[in-house]
């Protein structure tokens, strides 16, 4: 008898945006396998156009809420390069230890309250609350420490009010930075404790050869700026980013999508572990290798692992960033900025990725040409490869239809997709 | 705080125990929806007191039954006018959640330029992408009840008015603008430190939140009650901030989109 199985899901829950996955199998062999975005376009790119640079980073943070700080800093960073503004020691560490508990409480928000309910079997982390209190209140105590320094450094946690070309219109209290100090140091057995009870779930076992896009650093594990390297063995500059995305549009999709050596890449935590192993803290790098997690790694599911390394890097990292920032003496926050015609790229690596901002400035200014290639967009063809290839094997291992739809969607939500901001 | 009397208290006819609550987003960043589990230390409490049915966000139930609608984000498709006209005919309240949803927010910049298929060309090329001209509230297309200002809204505010729709409390905005609780605030005004700033014009609510940070407002929560937006374009002038300055704020968020239009004709005129 001939059987035609249809996995069809509308709409994809936890995750940031709209997307649908499509499976159709008939007799045990793949038909179909498609991931579909469906976004609204908000159309930023043009929005832009016309409007004086200080205009930029307050609209174009305005892409996303989960990672609006990375926008921000990203177009700042394109502004200032464009304009020739070197960032001083200050602003830099500052720009740096907010990104970095942008991560954290990103990673946690992901790990926690959207990839964990698959791992235990519950539709959210709502009755979590009720059966498992002490993992939502671990959560959410490690989200509101990312999120208080955020408040404290950016003065704002989302839509930041505090980043400004040239630096900070103010730099917060030193003793603030003490008391986060502290709880830093708390939040390493918070983290710990996360990475026992990730220890407890089965990771699926799948991978696929694939390539990772990501920044290179040269003596750290990079988050602002510098070049732009590929696990196939591409090296580019910053302002060269164009040549690591090559965006096209697709017909399944309002995002556009990317390529580089092969048909689809990937960026994101596991794209920056494969390429930036040896800079991890060790501390950090211990927990991967407890997981058996070192490049190259080409399990996609491994990505939520490379956030909990990356969560255990930056509460390290952000405790060395304070002890400096407290040890010296506050200089001027903001630098003044004279606008002037050309090109600026910012990248950064924001949770989800690599993202780039490059606006193209008059005399005066203002922008008569805006490009923003955000990381969920180069994915999602590595996501439609990945998806093929996992429901061709799972179908031909007569895997039920429930655990195909499961594993398809666990397969999206380890991408961590932010397609809101794909789209923009 | 759940209520278990059978009082039959009501507010905007929903009763007071534990409503059917449902997030849904349109056009937007989410990030009005992510504020609420953004609140960490209160987001149990908050919990306690409505009965979550469908947020796409955070859970996979989705339930079409539900009482309370909040409802994120700026109509800018077709198909959004029908999702949204599907929740106002189920909702007992809509809740119109941030400036994308009360005036269109950041989305309604791109309803400036003159020539929409400009707009899409610029970013798609030649790949045709459906899309409204106008990115437009939710009041353009369906009544809506409740508004909450802000871009992003302020938790602590979305808090206070859940709580009271909860408990059949009238919900008052605040009329007074962000200036007034700038100057409680103490904080040095920004024009005197040569920052441009909308707070003369802004309704309050958000505690000066910018204007705290040294950053300027730029009018996200829209007019307040009597706002003289013809006194606020000669402070803006009297400080040296260019029309252009002054558009760019004023245009920003959608809230004075009618004031913007006039400015911004008044300039190309010139
Ligand atoms: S109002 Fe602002 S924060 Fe809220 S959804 Fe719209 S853009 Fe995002
Ligand atoms: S900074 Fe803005 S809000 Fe504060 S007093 Fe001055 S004009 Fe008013
Ligand atoms: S100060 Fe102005 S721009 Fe900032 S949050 Fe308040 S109303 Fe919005």
């Amino acid at each position: 008898m001939k059987t035609t199985r249809t996995i069809d899901i509308h709409h994809i829950t936890r995750v940031e945006g709209h997307g649908n996955i499509k499976i159709v199998i008939r007799d045990g062999k793949l038909e179909e396998a498609r991931w579909e975005v469906v976004e609204t376009p908000r159309f930023f790119e043009a929005m832009l156009v016309g409007k004086k640079w200080e205009n930029a980073p307050w609209i174009s943070g305005r892409i996303c809420g989960i990672c609006s700080i990375g926008h921000t800093l990203a177009s700042i960073r394109a502004i200032e390069n464009a304009f020739g503004i070197v960032p001083t020691e200050q602003t830099r560490k500052l720009r740096l230890l907010l990104k970095h508990m942008e991560t954290l409480q990103s990673h946690i928000l992901h790990l926690y309250f959207l990839a964990v309910p698959d791992f235990l079997n519950v539709g959210s982390v709502f009755p979590l609350i009720g059966s498992h209190p002490d993992v939502v209140a671990r959560a959410a105590q490690m989200k509101q420490l990312a999120n208080d320094v955020c408040d404290c450094i950016g003065g704002r946690r989302m839509h930041p009010t505090r980043t400004v070309v040239g630096g900070f219109t103010m730099v917060p209290e030193k003793k603030e930075l003490v008391q986060f100090r502290t709880r830093l140091k708390d939040a390493t057995d918070d983290l710990l404790r996360t990475v026992e009870l990730f220890r407890t779930f089965a990771v699926p076992d799948f991978t696929r050869e694939t390539e990772f896009v990501s920044l290179k650093g040269d003596k750290s594990y990079p988050f602002i700026g510098g070049d732009l390297a590929s696990t196939d063995g591409v090296t580019r500059r910053e302002h060269e980013y164009r040549l690591m995305t090559n965006e096209y549009t697709v017909e399944q999709s309002t995002s556009k999508w990317s390529r580089l050596s092969r048909a689809s890449f990937a960026v994101g935590a596991l794209a920056r572990v494969n390429n930036n192993f040896d800079f991890l803290h060790p501390a950090a790098k211990e927990i991967a290798a407890s997981f058996g997690l070192k490049p190259m790694n080409h399990n996609p599911y491994m990505n939520n692992i490379a956030q909990l390394v990356e969560c255990v890097h930056v509460a390290r990292e952000s405790i060395t960033l304070i002890d400096e920032l407290t040890g010296s003496t506050w200089q001027e926050p903001r630098q003044p900025v004279s606008p002037k015609s050309g090109i600026g790229v910012g990248a950064v690596e924001v949770p989800r990725g690599i993202l780039y901002h490059s606006y193209e400035f008059d005399n005066e200014g203002r922008i008569t040409h805006c490009d923003c290639v955000i990381p969920t967009s180069q994915n999602h063809a590595n996501i439609q490869h990945d998806l093929k290839k996992l429901a061709e094997q799972y179908a031909s291992q007569g895997k039920q239809d429930r655990d195909i739809e499961l594993l398809a969607q666990m397969l999206v939500r380890s991408y961590d997709p932010c397609i809101s901001c794909s789209v923009h | 705080m759940q209520s278990t009397s059978n009082k039959v208290s009501t507010y905007l006819g929903i009763p007071v125990a534990r409503p059917k609550v449902a997030f849904f987003e349109l056009s937007s960043c989410e990030g009005c929806q992510l504020q609420m589990v953004n609140n960490e230390a209160t987001l149990l409490d908050f919990l306690s007191l409505v009965e979550i049915v469908a947020f796409r966000e955070a859970m996979t139930e989705q339930a079409d039954d539900y009482q309370i609608a909040f409802v994120e984000g700026s109509v800018t498709r077709a198909d959004e006018v029908e999702r949204l006209r599907k929740i106002r005919s189920i909702a007992k309240v809509l809740v119109a959640l941030g400036s994308c949803a009360c005036f269109g927010g950041v989305n309604q910049l791109k309803n400036r330029f003159q020539d929409p298929a400009w707009v899409k060309k610029q970013v798609y090329g030649t790949h045709v992408v459906e899309s409204n001209d106008q990115a437009q509230p939710l009041e353009a297309f369906v009544p809506v009840d409740l508004r909450i200002f802000g871009c992003p809204v302020k938790k602590e505010e979305v808090e206070k008015i859940v709580t009271n729709v909860v408990l059949g409390k009238s919900v008052v905005l605040p009329k007074y603008p962000v200036c007034m609780e700038c100057k409680a605030n103490k904080n040095t005004c920004l024009f005197d430190i040569g920052e441009p700033c909308l707070g003369p014009i802004t309704r309050g609510g958000c505690d000066s939140w910018c204007p705290n940070s040294r950053m300027g407002c730029w009018g996200c929560r829209g007019p307040a009650e009597d706002a003289n937006v013809e006194q606020m374009k000669e402070i803006m002038k009297k400080n040296g901030f260019s029309e252009e300055t002054m558009l760019d704020r004023l245009e920003c968020f959608g809230g004075f989109a009618k004031h913007a239009d006039v400015l911004r004709k008044s300039i190309t005129a010139k």
